[in-house]
């Protein structure tokens, strides 16, 4: 492992580089086919209202998985990521127009753990709502 | 119809072993659009003392999603599967997937609850790579809806 974040260079309030993730519906359908769920509230805008969604929505996954590239952007090396956790708390709604929905992540470091690892608390907001709670991730750095 | 408490605790057999492919990791890589070249350049793995690509860190999901859902299928069970949305989701590494590792999934229920009508089971997902060694953990929490709610 090679994180590029000393554990000395950060404190508890340190914050990560912000970012934001655009997805669309084009998003939804190729994270369908690279991740195996292909679970129809992701693609089909009429079951998405059947089962009463307002609309398609993004996987839950993607959006974790979005959101944890704050922390390995950072850090540089994924590998430094020992644990990684999230409640999904609000679907991202993605309408069926050019732009999509937005998910907007910050994280901040939470606390200073034993041997070089550190807690990071992400915030991941889509259309004003937060979408994941109690998201977490604990890294090792250098 | 609540679930039946005597699941609680219950392992299943491991699951075959599925093999990690480059190609695989990268299209994953792709499809979140995360650049990061340790996803795609195995030099760039090398670099950062991997002996090949290494997968984001949710890749792993795909394979204990679908071990748990064996699970979670057992008629004897009971779930209604077709209600079923995803709660919380948790991992814990050893290390980093990575191309060429053989993955087997050992998924263990390690709660079930009733909470106002809604059946909530967690899934505990050990995924060992050839050797027998731990790479990762994985907790998924299941809420399947009270019949009748939307």
């Amino acid at each position: 492992m090679a994180a590029k974040i000393g554990y000395d260079e950060v404190e508890v309030g340190t914050e990560l580089p912000a970012q934001s993730f655009p997805v669309t519906r084009a998003t939804l359908v190729r994270y369908a086919g690279a991740s195996g769920d292909f679970n129809p509230i992701h693609w089909n805008e009429k079951f998405a209202k059947e089962v009463g969604l307002p609309d398609v929505i993004a996987h839950g996954m993607f959006t974790m998985a979005e959101a944890i590239r704050v922390v390995t952007d950072w850090v540089g090396d994924p590998g430094a990521v020992v644990e990684y956790g999230v409640r999904f708390t609000k679907p991202v709604v993605v309408p069926n127009d050019d732009k999509g929905a937005l998910v907007e992540v910050s994280a901040k470091v939470a606390a200073k753990l034993d041997d070089s690892r550190v807690r990071v608390d992400l915030t991941a907001m889509s259309a004003g709502q937060k979408v994941l709670g109690m998201a977490r991730a604990v890294v090792r750095l250098a | 119809m609540a679930l039946d408490q005597s699941f609680v605790g219950r392992s299943y057999p491991p699951t075959e072993p599925y093999e990690v492919g480059r190609e695989k990791i990268r299209e994953f890589a792709e499809a979140v659009r995360d650049p990061n070249p340790v996803y795609t350049d195995p030099e760039a793995a090398k670099a950062l003392g991997y002996s090949d690509l290494i997968a984001p860190p949710t890749f792993v999901f795909a394979i204990t999603f679908k071990a748990a859902g064996d699970v979670i299928a057992d008629p004897q069970l009971g779930l209604d599967y077709s209600r079923v949305v995803h709660g919380d989701q948790k991992f814990a590494y050893s290390r980093p997937v990575r191309a060429g590792d053989r993955l087997t999934v050992t998924s263990t229920i390690e709660t079930i609850k009733s909470l106002a009508g809604n059946d909530i089971i967690d899934v505990r997902g050990e995924v060992h790579d050839e050797a027998g060694e731990h790479v990762v953990t994985a907790w998924t929490k299941l809420v399947a809806r009270a019949a009748g709610e939307a």
